[in-house]
């Protein structure tokens, strides 16, 4: 199994919101020796009883469908939904970029971040943090670009997806 | 709603109307309040172990012989920690266990108190689920929970972690109705269309085996019964996994022993030549596959598994059926009725069987002053087959042999860890089977390097009356890992050799026990005698060849085909990625 191609798959997963699960998750991952590229966790019920984790793995076809399989005989885990498998749905991830510098090279980064569509949403003489937001190739463009105008440190929140259409998965 | 009563006293309300009988258990500052709960009724029996491990396998061997869940309860840090090796080897062999370990105070959880360890933190790898219980109110849901989860779907253990102030607090308390989780539901039945693509391909099949294994003695005993009808009504042959031994009797034509490392010839072989493998409540675990890519090569593959995740792990299969393998096997049966199919002629692979069996792989010749241990246990299992005992094992060659050469005819005799492979089970386990069956004989084979990881439960069993038997393999090496050394490593021994062996006689004299030493092939019929003569709990010191290989061999990373059937089919030592394979 272990010759077949690797592929990225985003997996939604809606689990009980409490103490240790998330370590259940992780634990999983690294005891089985899974991937984890990224990782996200919130509470998304208004009764604060169940979390979203999304988390972006990387695996030949039969290692994700262990680890879909393994994920969904832990417990408190409501639902495993491999979004990339399901097919249209949105990743989006945000970061914070601190870029310092000044003269063109502080122009050139509001340039740069105006047409990502970055936010500056801190600033001093010498400074800006930008909010930017997309895809994960987006934001590592953006973050490629900074490197030239004085890329300082990166903040950035992992994906999270959602399945497209008016149906909840 | 409810009686407000006490952490503690909600424990053991819980347990009883639980149908808990007996517990296993050893004290300390953690608990102490369960301790006195427990000490002021009458309904729950607690058995005082020696250590802690020994208390969990006491409860495998408890829930192994008798189907029920097995119960433990021991202290926080050492008593946890203690515990994690029987916890781990419950999970591997999905034995039904609920595991309550004292925690200290809320107050103090994080501060590295006196006794502390992160229990939940530790176990949860190592237990299907876990519980850190922080509220005396959430108590009696989380234990009657905690059964719930234990027992069904693949059984587990479970572990409750509770702490002291927890123990001590009230809270109202009333019996739940029935446990319906929201996330936890296991799949139960079969899904229909696949099982009747099931019963097709299984009519239709030339070369058809049934692989079998613990899922079905899990089960329960109905499953056993349906197996044998499954059998029946297909021809097929049937092969057993370490763990499923029994569900089959040992002596039916159609069985074909266990398969696997040390299993069978004609099992092996048949695993390999089949057209139709149909894998009933195993996991294709690397004990039974051998290497991968030749494993079975040519047949189509079914697998009927209540865990989802036990699917194409290892090995791909062409028809995955989720559910209970007793429940399916059930309507696999009425289907196969329904549709009124009859056992397809298999006499080509019948004769092919034959030849395969002729081989007689688990034959050895006894000549000469030292006793083999194959016939040794060949002769405990016809001198007491008749009383249909309850047999456990350690881990080793001794372990191997008992499985090879001990008959099994019944579903829950025959205890062994499997997937963990942990030596000092035995004992304990013996232990705990006889606590659920009074009256039967209950023998543990085991090695004389095995014994002496959890001897000190020789005391256990003087306490309580238990005429538990231990039949020592003695030959003075950790032998298995001495015939991995002869094979693998250049025949150099080291570190397995039993240095300074007790005198295991007076050892169990010491004890209360009475001690039997068997010398060689002329005092081997009359020991077993003396050990069955005696009513209360025995210890048998059986000396045997120092020096004797168990095979036949499947060594790691080789094929079924590349079976070693004696020592005169050894070949040099292995290459270096068959070495690094365990």
């Amino acid at each position: 199994m272990k010759h077949l191609p690797s592929e990225r798959h985003t997996l939604s997963i809606l689990v009980d919101n409490e103490a240790g699960v998330l370590a259940r998750i992780v634990g999983l991952f690294s005891a089985r020796g899974y991937n984890i590229e990224s990782l996200t966790v919130a509470d998304v019920s208004d009764d604060h009883a169940v979390s979203r984790i999304t988390v972006v793995t990387s695996g030949p076809p039969p290692v994700i469908e262990q680890i879909l399989a393994q994920l969904d005989r832990l417990v408190p885990v409501h639902r495993v939904i491999d979004l990339t498998a399901y097919g249209p749905h949105v990743e989006r991830e945000m970061a914070l970029v601190k870029v310092a510098g000044v003269g063109d090279k502080r122009v050139e980064a509001l340039r740069l971040a105006d047409i990502f569509r970055a936010r500056p949403v801190d600033t001093s003489t010498a400074s800006f943090v930008f909010e930017v937001s997309g895809s994960t190739e987006k934001v590592n463009q953006f973050i490629t670009l900074m490197r030239e105008v004085g890329l300082v440190e990166v903040a950035r929140t992992g994906v999270v997806a959602i399945a497209r259409g008016a149906e909840a998965v | 709603m409810g009686t407000e009563m006490t952490g503690a006293d909600i424990v053991v309300q819980a347990l009883t109307e639980l149908g808990v009988e007996v517990v296993f258990g050893y004290p300390g500052g953690a608990v102490l309040p369960i301790y006195d709960a427990l000490f002021q009724q009458n309904r729950i029996r607690h058995i005082l172990v020696r250590h802690e491990q020994a208390a969990v396998h006491a409860a495998e061997g408890y829930a192994r012989a008798s189907g029920k869940v097995g119960v433990v309860l021991v202290t926080s840090g050492p008593g946890a920690t203690n515990a994690v090796t029987g916890i781990t080897d419950a999970l591997m062999d999905s034995i039904p266990l609920v595991v309550l370990t004292g925690q200290v105070p809320t107050h103090l959880i994080g501060t590295d108190a006196f006794q502390e360890c992160d229990t939940v933190g530790i176990t949860r790898h190592c237990s299907k689920h876990n519980y850190l219980v922080k509220e005396t109110a959430k108590l009696g849901p989380v234990l009657h929970e905690a059964f719930y989860i234990a027992r069904s779907g693949r059984p587990g253990p479970v572990v409750i972690d509770i702490p002291k102030d927890v123990q001590i607090m009230k809270a109202r308390y009333a019996k739940p109705g029935t446990i319906a989780h929201k996330t936890y539901k296991p799949q139960v039945k079969g899904d229909l269309a696949a099982i009747e693509a099931a019963v097709d391909m299984l009519a239709a099949a030339e070369r058809p085996i049934l692989y079998t294994g613990g899922g079905i003695i899990n089960s329960g005993p109905v499953a056993t019964q349906l197996l044998r009808e499954l059998a029946k009504a297909t021809g097929a042959p049937v092969t057993s996994t370490l763990m499923g031994l029994g569900t089959m009797p040992d002596d039916h034509p159609q069985f074909l022993g266990m398969l696997g490392m040390h299993g069978s010839y004609e099992a092996n072989m048949a695993m390999n030549q089949c057209d139709l493998m149909v894998c009933l409540g195993a996991r294709f675990d690397d004990r039974v596959t051998g290497r991968l890519d030749a494993f079975s090569p040519t047949s189509r593959k079914i697998h009927v598994d209540i865990d989802r995740s036990s699917f194409n792990k290892t090995v791909r299969v062409d028809l995955a059926i989720q559910g209970d393998v007793g429940s399916v096997m059930e309507d696999m049966l009425k289907v196969w009725r329904a549709r009124g199919h009859r056992a397809a002629d298999q006499k080509a692979w019948w004769e092919q069987i034959k030849g395969w069996r002729a081989r007689n792989s688990f034959g050895f010749e006894q000549k000469g002053e030292a006793l083999l241990p194959q016939k040794a246990i060949q002769r405990l299992y016809e001198m007491t087959k008749a009383k249909k005992p309850i047999i456990s094992t350690e881990v080793g060659q001794h372990q191997m042999w008992a499985a090879q050469h001990f008959g099994f005819h019944d579903p829950n005799k025959w205890l062994t860890s499997g997937g963990l492979g942990t030596m000092g089970y035995g004992l304990p386990a013996a232990i705990g089977a006889q606590l659920a069956f009074p009256g039967a004989l209950v023998i543990d084979i085991a090695g004389e390097a095995s014994i002496q990881m959890n001897i000190q439960e020789l005391g256990t069993a003087t306490q309580y009356r238990l005429p538990v038997k231990v039949f020592i393999i003695n030959n003075e090496y950790m032998g298995m890992v001495r015939q991995w050394q002869e094979l693998n490593h250049g025949g150099r021994y080291s570190e397995s050799y039993s240095d300074s062996l007790p005198d295991f006689v007076m050892l169990a004299q010491a004890y209360g026990w009475k001690g039997i030493t068997i010398e060689g092939p002329d005092d081997l019929d009359a020991g077993i005698q003396a050990m069955l003569d005696h009513p209360g709990p025995v210890m048998v010191d059986c000396r045997v060849a120092k020096l004797a290989n168990c095979f036949p061999m499947i060594p790691s990373g080789a094929a079924h085909t590349d079976m070693i059937l004696s020592a005169a089919d050894e070949r040099g030592e292995a290459d270096d990625d068959a070495k690094a394979l365990v």
